[in-house]
């Protein structure tokens, strides 16, 4: 078996993990075929004197103060919310990847200069900064990608640097470079393919923190404009209701954390079907 | 054979399974040998031969979670170890008269605690006649003696030790119970061979002087020759060869595994042109050969070797399980 | 220096292969200048094996890894067929590695676990673009399998699922696969179990014959060195105390160390059994801004204060026997 399927045969010895995934499965299945599901339409519709129904065979999560459908609002906000979670995580990872592998191999001076600057914007909380670029450029999604991937990049290129640096120290590489291997050779041929294990690993954990950290600059009002269904701005609008028509904060709230929550045991999963201890 | 109140343990068909999800792995299949009390039994083969899985079992400090005794009776001074409650084990017997010592000094001692607290901590916690802490503390200094440690090295850390001294520590926490029993996992192969000398040399030196009963985990047939006085071979969970040192380096009624382990070591007396390595690789514990464990290694393997396993052809305190000795049918002649 | 050089016209004489002169390699640490190797000259014949012995710290295998220039020296020489690789540029380094390979010690870590065998042996190939066809790659795996002893069937496996002795019959392959002169060895059998430790031995042993190989053979096993070495260096806190030819050496130790080292090692026989082997004092310590004089002198038992002062210099005290201790100084 190659690595990777001994990777796949463990994770999927893994109960929890499984459901993890099924619930990530679900989420894209949603993001694809949501409009088929629920048109997108009776989730702006608005119907005042259907307003802040409880749950009904009709509505199935009930209907929020406009009297807008809640089931197809949290549904159509997967959409929006993993488009900037999906997209912003993937480029941080690449980014991280890539910095990391550079600053593990050239020790001397590349490492010094990045870490330097990376400390820099480590040194702002990174929901501050990101909600620093959006209140300058504005919120659009293309904006809270931006945000996004300003917020996460320091940490994701130190991950990235900490797992590399472990790889260039193994004899693997030093016998790479006695038989001949150019740099670009080692970096590309060893040690990243090497890293990608832990690196889809902490991508599954970061894909985590950003759906949290998207819906709550949401909540406060900074994330994507009204009425886009944005989970964050779901929970916003609900704020008012939460003791006369609770159904508006519970639906979107189980959204987001069943969400969180599966990535993160996908994350769990997958590091534990990638541990070296269990190998062998 | 041996008059029983000199026996301190005795082994019997010993048997000890690790479960894994899809497989289960042989490691201990029908070990049995006896020690007596003051007497060193070294216990060698190579990786996987159920060296450690053998001290571990007399320990009882196997992994709950995979491992299981599936059979077998270890009789220390005359109780059955397998039957003896977890708790009796932990504060009667477990480092109070059964010690061990591992290979690896470094991970055995705990980083952030002076090295004469940790010697303290054990003889606290099996303190049965309520010493005084002066009493332990000159315990512990006259341990450190004992090791050849100077006791003012007691307030180091053990990062401030050099690997040889960490090793002498984690014996001389071994020895400050006055255990009758010490297991010894390759104690010495993280050491530098000068150093391997000096602390084999205070062992040697120690048993002596303490009377201690010793089981010696090695794969060093040097180390062997030096420290003990009989020798279990063995190979993928059983013993093969077992006997006094005399009987296992006089070459007579060798078995062909314990002829190649000798074969693949360079001779330092002599000058040889090749080695005569034994070909193969140690079988798949999960799934172990029919017949003799050895057989599809074997350069003398018979059609018998491949059916039957051999039972032990006892000559005097030599024993053989190998289908070229006694009557030749594949049984012992001890009945 | 000269001396060292005589001591390579001995036997037959043949071309050296190898020239190492006055080659350091010191480490910034924290307490200091690290000299992990100190000022070691040695020539290598076409078709030898030198062992370098030495305990753990003794600097044997950053020696190893500084001829490769895997870590760069801190000063010397290196002659490998007469060209300086110290000096070399990146371009003509890694045409120079195509006649010096390296043997690694550990054979988990010195493999990468994500490519298969084949792919493994192949990769020196294709980094240096010496093959033209996918068939010649291809062709060239199997014979170097074959030579090493993996069964063909083996090709697609991973490492993680071979046992130590096959890994490193892998690392092997892939050193020759290259078709070097001249190869490294760096404790290529200590972390084996006895049995494969002597399959590997006889597969190096074998090649040294049919390729006229020629080696330097790192490790801290002495039964071993002696069986595989023409010439053996023994080697204390980055300095080289002594070096004779292999029989000499183990009949007739001049320097307190190496006797104290061979005393050291356990026989396998009964012979030596009640007799206690003279046991060497002390600890090995660390050649952190060391003072010039004998390293080992905090341990020896000869030592005086001749000692101190001034590094002892390595003089031929019998033909090719070469000793860097004061005792035998100026003798010959």
């Amino acid at each position: 078996m190659s690595p990777l399927q001994e990777t796949i045969y463990r994770f999927s010895q893994n109960k929890v993990s499984l459901i993890g995934l099924a619930v990530v499965l679900l989420l894209i299945f949603i993001i694809i075929f949501g409009e088929f599901i629920s048109p997108f339409e009776n989730g702006v519709k608005q119907n005042i004197r259907m307003r802040l129904q409880g749950p009904s065979a009709e509505h199935w999560f009930g209907t929020d103060a406009y009297g807008r459908d809640i089931f197809t609002r949290v549904l159509h906000g997967t959409k929006y919310t993993m488009m900037i979670a999906f997209p912003a995580t993937f480029i941080a990872e690449v980014i991280g990847i890539i910095l990391g592998a550079c600053a593990a191999f050239y020790s001397r001076w590349f490492d010094n200069i990045l870490m330097r600057v990376l400390d820099v914007f480590q040194a702002i909380p990174g929901q501050l900064l990101a909600l620093a670029v959006v209140a300058a450029l504005g919120g659009s999604l293309f904006n809270l990608v931006i945000a996004m991937l300003i917020a996460r990049i320091p940490a994701s290129v130190r991950t990235a640097r900490s797992i590399m640096l472990s790889l260039v120290g193994q004899e693997y590489i030093d016998a790479a470079r006695s038989y001949g291997s150019r740099d670009y050779h080692l970096i590309f041929r060893h040690v990243i393919p090497n890293s990608l294990g832990a690196m889809i690993v902490s991508m599954t954990i970061n894909l985590s923190a950003i759906t949290l950290q998207v819906s709550s600059m949401s909540y406060i009002g900074l994330g994507v404009s009204p009425p886009t269904p944005e989970w964050g701005a779901l929970l916003s609008e609900a704020r008012e209701f939460i003791i006369t028509a609770p159904h508006l904060i519970i639906f979107p709230g189980i959204a987001i954390l069943l969400t969180a929550l599966s990535f993160n045991l996908v994350g769990d999963g997958l590091r534990d079907a990638l541990d070296p201890r269990l190998r062998d | 054979m041996d008059t029983l109140n000199n026996t301190l343990l005795k082994v019997e068909n010993l048997h000890v399974v690790y479960k894994a999800r899809r497989e289960t792995v042989y490691a201990v299949n029908g070990v049995s040998f006896c020690l007596k009390k003051g007497e060193t039994l070294g216990l060698v083969g190579e990786t996987g031969a159920g060296k450690t899985t053998t001290a571990y079992a007399i320990m009882r400090v196997l992994p709950d979670r995979t491992a299981r005794i599936v059979n077998g009776i270890i009789e220390f001074e005359g109780y059955n170890l397998l039957d003896v409650p977890e708790n009796l084990m932990r504060h009667g017997i477990r480092g109070e008269k059964i010690a061990i010592i591992f290979q690896d000094p470094m991970s055995a001692l705990n980083p952030i605690m002076k090295v004469g607290d940790q010697i303290a901590e054990a003889l606290k916690f099996h303190n049965k006649e309520d010493l005084s802490p002066e009493r332990i503390e000159e315990q512990v200094d006259r341990t450190l003696e004992l090791v050849g440690i100077q006791k003012e090295r007691k307030y180091d850390f053990p990062h401030q030790l050099s690997g040889g001294m960490k090793q002498r520590v984690v014996i001389a926490i071994a020895l400050v119970c006055e255990p009758v029993l010490i297991i010894a996992d390759e104690p010495t192969t993280a050491l530098d061979v000068t150093i391997q000398a000096q602390v084999l040399a205070m062992i040697d030196e120690l048993r002596e002087k303490l009377g201690t009963a010793m089981i010696l985990i090695t794969h060093d047939l040097g180390i062997v020759a030096q420290m003990c006085d009989n020798v279990a071979i063995m190979y993928a969970g059983e013993i093969i060869e077992i006997g006094s040192v005399e009987d296992i380096y006089s070459g007579k009624m060798q078995h062909p595994y314990t002829a190649g382990l000798f074969g693949s070591l360079p001779d330092l007396e002599k000058k040889t042109d090749r080695l005569h390595p034994i070909e193969g690789l140690m079988p798949d514990p999960t799934d172990l050969p029919k017949g003799c464990k050895f057989n599809p290694r074997c350069p003398r393997c018979m059609d018998i070797c491949r059916n039957v396993q051999p039972e032990f052809t006892v000559e005097g305190t030599h024993k053989v399980a190998c289908h070229l000795y006694g009557s030749g049918k594949g049984r012992g002649i001890d009945e | 220096m000269e001396a060292v050089r005589g001591g390579a016209l001995m036997s037959e004489r043949k071309e050296p292969i190898l020239v190492v002169n006055n080659l350091k390699k010191y480490f910034r640490t924290k307490k200091g200048l690290l000299h992990a190797v100190d000022d070691v000259s040695f020539t290598i014949d076409e078709g030898r094996t030198l062992g370098v012995v030495g305990e753990s710290g003794c600097g044997k295998s950053t020696l190893g890894k500084t001829i490769m220039r895997l870590t760069e020296p801190t000063g010397g020489e290196v002659f490998l067929q007469g060209e300086d690789i110290v000096s070399m540029n990146e371009g003509r380094l890694r045409k120079a590695r195509l006649k010096m390979q390296m043997i690694f010690q550990d054979p988990y870590s010195s493999i990468d676990p994500r490519m298969s065998l084949a792919q493994i042996i192949s990769d020196p190939l294709k980094v240096n673009r010496l093959c033209s066809s996918k068939n010649e790659i291809d062709e060239r795996v199997d014979r170097m399998m074959r030579i090493v002893g993996l069964a063909p069937r083996l090709r697609e496996s991973y490492p993680h699922e071979l046992d130590g002795g096959r890994r490193q019959r892998i690392g092997i392959a892939r050193a020759l696969v290259l078709d070097p002169k001249f190869i490294i060895c760096d404790e290529p059998v200590s972390a084996l179990d006895v049995s494969i430790q002597a399959q590997i031995i006889n597969i190096l042993m074998d090649l040294k014959e049919e390729k006229g190989l020629t080696y330097i053979f790192i490790t801290h096993d002495l039964s071993v060195v002696k069986h595989i070495s023409d010439e053996i260096a023994v080697m204390y806190l980055g300095q080289c105390v002594e070096k004779a030819p292999s029989e000499e050496l183990f009949l007739n130790p001049v320097h307190p160390y190496t006797k104290a080292l061979l005393a050291a090692i356990p026989v396998p026989n009964l012979s030596k059994r009640h007799a206690r082997p003279t046991v060497i004092k002390g600890e090995v310590g660390n050649p952190i801004d060391p003072v010039p004089g004998c390293r080992f002198a905090p341990r020896c038992d000869y030592a005086t204060q001749k000692c101190t002062g001034r590094n002892p210099e390595l003089r031929e005290v019998a033909k090719g026997h070469f000793v860097a201790c004061v005792l035998y100084n100026g003798e010959m």
